[in-house]
């Protein structure tokens, strides 16, 4: 086995910086065109059903009167497009871009990598099929019907199969922290699927999920939860550790802050879902152990973003010219941000004005767009010039993109605290008397009528942001080919 | 202090070199909170506690129940009355675990883009329903709900609800043979009682129209918990004063 450059450097301290990145064997990234090709396509798509479910809460006939395209159906539609077809595709072709590199071998089967490709995009287009037609399990993040449920299983299953696969062939002794959170990736969301999706067919389009009730909301947002915390925060954190070294040029701050996060982050994640039912009639017990756990994930959160951020040390001048790097740290940014934002509303009497508002809503966007967004732009716009060997078509667009996703976000989130706040305090609200103060529910709802077009104008911006990145992407696809050792990167950096 | 230190980072740097191990210390760290937090879930003592009286759904109802979700309802509607006073003001008593005894899935919702329904069964008459899923502005002006007029269209198929019934008693509820034999008569009995009550209203719906199976659901939410708990007063959590 080929020794990696982790070593012990002066006073003992190891020193964490990437693997040498040695003359490149042959590595697969075919597969890594093709999931980048997929994330481009399906991040447009996710984003355009969400401002168009956007529009029609600010304009209600905006389903034009049909129901495969009401509120209720398209929802799903978005919340499954943006985190498994965007989010999934963007960490699998980082997974395996990186992978491959950091372990120093091509992925072990390139047949089980075709089968997770195409696989994945036979999913995710059945989604977009059944889920306008109302076939749903209404269990939200796992809303797909069982027969998809177990296509899912089969294709994770051959991509855990070819991940460890490729692991155990590794030319490399030590596994690089990224490799760390890409393995909690691939075990959790599999346990995860399975428990969540036990239930019993009635038809071929319907089943009954085993648990009932508020064992099976449990289950759910035990579920939901680590989604969110195994799908959009571990696999990035993997992306962050190997990408953000890269493109900065800088080693990764503290190896010892990496392997304390790792651990605490994946042990405390697991614990946080019950805040999703604060006040419910969940026994008190696990309410409790569900606020506890997430104000504590606080520590490691941070930990990762202090990690991200503090690799930046001695790069902040090339923030100011580079879009790449603009992109990584508005994303640590927002990461950081909504992992503080999310403790507080897991605070009991926090929750209790939060809970069931738009300002949930805004905390979910602030970490999706701000955190899974951003950094998977700036992981596109350093990849494509390099995997196609072309400079980037238009470089000033990818400036101009990461200002109106910045300014779209702020929107987004501004406006949805606001709308928030609003309802939640206006639901709340006594007189004197000690009666409603708004008794009329449909009295508060009009007043968000401004704050839904508002964050419809946040949601457009951001929306156009991508579009204009995919164009920018088919134009240098289509483009000249860069001279021999010509630096495609200065495209992007200039 | 530094010592032991260094020999936790000598661990660690043995495990990154042991694939199989780190994927194996993984799993044991994410699997338990999830034990700790579901497993007892399952438990008598330290369970949701049931409700006496709340019985399984009809036919017509899990049918009703089955558009709800299809529909996607629940994404702007919750089914979850919190213990607090401006709630119950709102909506009416506070919710009970054991009130969902019988829901697979569970409904509870995580947003509330128009208002609670836990309480709604019984709060308004059938024909109120009616006219509001045909276009909710006539009954509830400057709502932003969509209009559902393809449920006073579309018909309930008795062997597409008999199959549902079959399935929700494997998971655990408690239907007869008789019950599911009995499924169609059991549908068209109670779809009978809500037309002749919409005809009282001058509405004339037919029996099988999915509107009168959503009926029978929204006028069942809710009515077994009412029934059954017990006066306010000592039962009342903390919460209820604590909170407005």
């Amino acid at each position: 086995m080929e020794s990696s450059s982790l070593g012990q450097g002066k006073g003992g301290e190891v020193q964490f910086t990437l693997p040498h990145q040695a003359a490149a064997p042959a590595y697969d990234d075919d597969i890594v065109k093709l999931f980048l090709i997929a994330t481009v396509l399906w991040g447009v798509v996710g984003m355009l059903v969400g401002v168009t479910i956007a529009l029609q809460l600010a304009w209600w006939p905006a389903n034009l009167g049909l129901p495969w395209t009401t509120f209720g159906r398209l929802r799903p539609l978005h919340t499954n497009a943006v985190i498994f077809a965007f989010g999934g595709n963007i960490c699998f072709t980082g997974i395996y871009y990186s992978m491959q590199r950091l372990l120093k071998t091509r992925m072990w089967s390139d047949w089980l990598s075709r089968f997770h490709f195409w696989g994945w995009q036979a999913i995710i287009v059945a989604a977009a099929i059944t889920l306008p037609l109302g076939l749903t399990q209404s269990k939200e993040y796992a809303e797909l019907i069982w027969p998809i449920d177990l296509a899912i299983l089969v294709v994770w299953v051959a991509f855990a199969v070819n991940f460890f696969g490729t692991i155990a062939v590794r030319k490399v002794e030590h596994l690089y922290v990224a490799i760390w959170f890409y393995i909690s990736f691939v075990i959790v969301i599999a346990v995860l699927h399975i428990v969540n999706n036990i239930a019993v067919p009635a038809t071929l389009f319907r089943s009954y999920p085993v648990y009932a009730g508020l064992t099976d909301a449990l289950v759910q947002w035990w579920y939901g939860h680590n989604a969110v915390g195994f799908f959009l925060t571990t696999p990035f954190l993997g992306l962050m550790y190997y990408f953000l070294p890269r493109i900065a040029e800088r080693p990764i701050y503290s190896y010892r802050l990496s392997v304390v996060h790792f651990w605490a982050l994946i042990f405390l994640y697991i614990w946080a879902g019950p805040h999703h039912l604060l006040y419910s009639a969940l026994p008190d017990w696990a309410q409790t152990l569900g606020m506890v756990f997430s104000i504590m994930l606080l520590a490691p959160s941070w930990g990762g973003m202090l990690n991200g951020l503090l690799t930046l040390r001695g790069a902040w001048d090339r923030v100011r010219t580079d879009p790449i790097l603009k992109f990584l740290v508005v994303a640590v940014s927002f990461y950081g941000m909504s992992t503080f934002e999310g403790p507080m509303m897991s605070i009991r009497v926090v929750n209790g004005l939060a809970h069931y508002t738009n300002w949930v809503i805004g905390h979910v966007h602030s970490g999706a767009l701000g955190w899974v967004g951003m950094i998977s732009f700036g992981i596109l716009y350093w990849l494509v010039p390099r995997l196609w060997n072309r400079p980037l078509a238009y470089p000033s667009w990818a400036t101009t993109h990461f200002w109106l996703a910045t300014i779209g976000i702020v929107l987004y989130t501004v406006s949805m605290w606001a709308a928030g706040l609003t309802e939640g305090l206006q639901w709340r609200a006594l007189d004197a008397s000690g009666q409603l103060k708004y008794p009329n529910f449909v009295a508060i709802v009009d007043q968000l009528h401004p704050f839904y077009l508002l964050r419809m104008a946040g949601g457009s911006r951001y929306l156009i942001g991508a579009i204009m990145m995919a164009w920018n992407f088919i134009r240098t696809v289509r483009g000249r080919e860069a001279a021999p050792g010509g630096a495609p990167a200065a495209a992007v950096a200039g | 202090m530094a010592t032991s230190d260094k020999a936790k980072e000598t661990f660690h740097r043995m495990l990154e070199g042991r694939g199989t191990l780190f994927a194996v210390l993984t799993t044991v760290a994410i699997l338990i909170g999830g034990l700790v937090e579901i497993v007892p879930m399952f438990t008598a003592s330290l369970g949701p506690q049931p409700l006496p009286g709340v019985r399984p759904y009809t036919a017509l109802e899990v049918a009703g129940r089955d558009i709800y979700i299809r529909e996607g309802c629940y994404l702007c509607h919750s089914q979850m009355v919190r213990p607090t006073r401006s709630e119950i003001l709102r909506y009416g008593e506070w919710t009970r675990a054991g009130e969902y005894a019988y829901d697979h899935p569970f409904l509870l919702g995580s947003r509330r883009i128009g208002p609670d329904l836990q309480r709604v069964g019984g709060k308004y008459p059938d024909a109120w329903h009616y006219e509001h899923m045909r276009d909710p502005r006539s009954t509830s002006p400057g709502s932003i709900m969509p209009s559902y007029a393809w449920l006073l269209q579309r018909r309930t198929d008795p062997a597409d609800v008999t199959a549902s019934v079959r399935a929700l008693r494997t998971v655990g509820l408690p239907y007869s043979d008789a019950e599911i034999a009995g499924v169609p008569a059991s549908l068209q009995a109670q779809s009978r009682e809500i037309v002749a009550r919409l005809a009282t209203a001058g509405i004339k719906a037919e029996p099988d129209r999915e509107i009168v199976a959503l009926i029978a659901y929204l006028q069942r939410l809710g009515v077994d918990g009412r029934a059954h708990i017990p006066p306010a007063g000592g039962t009342t959590p903390a919460a209820v004063s604590a909170a407005p």
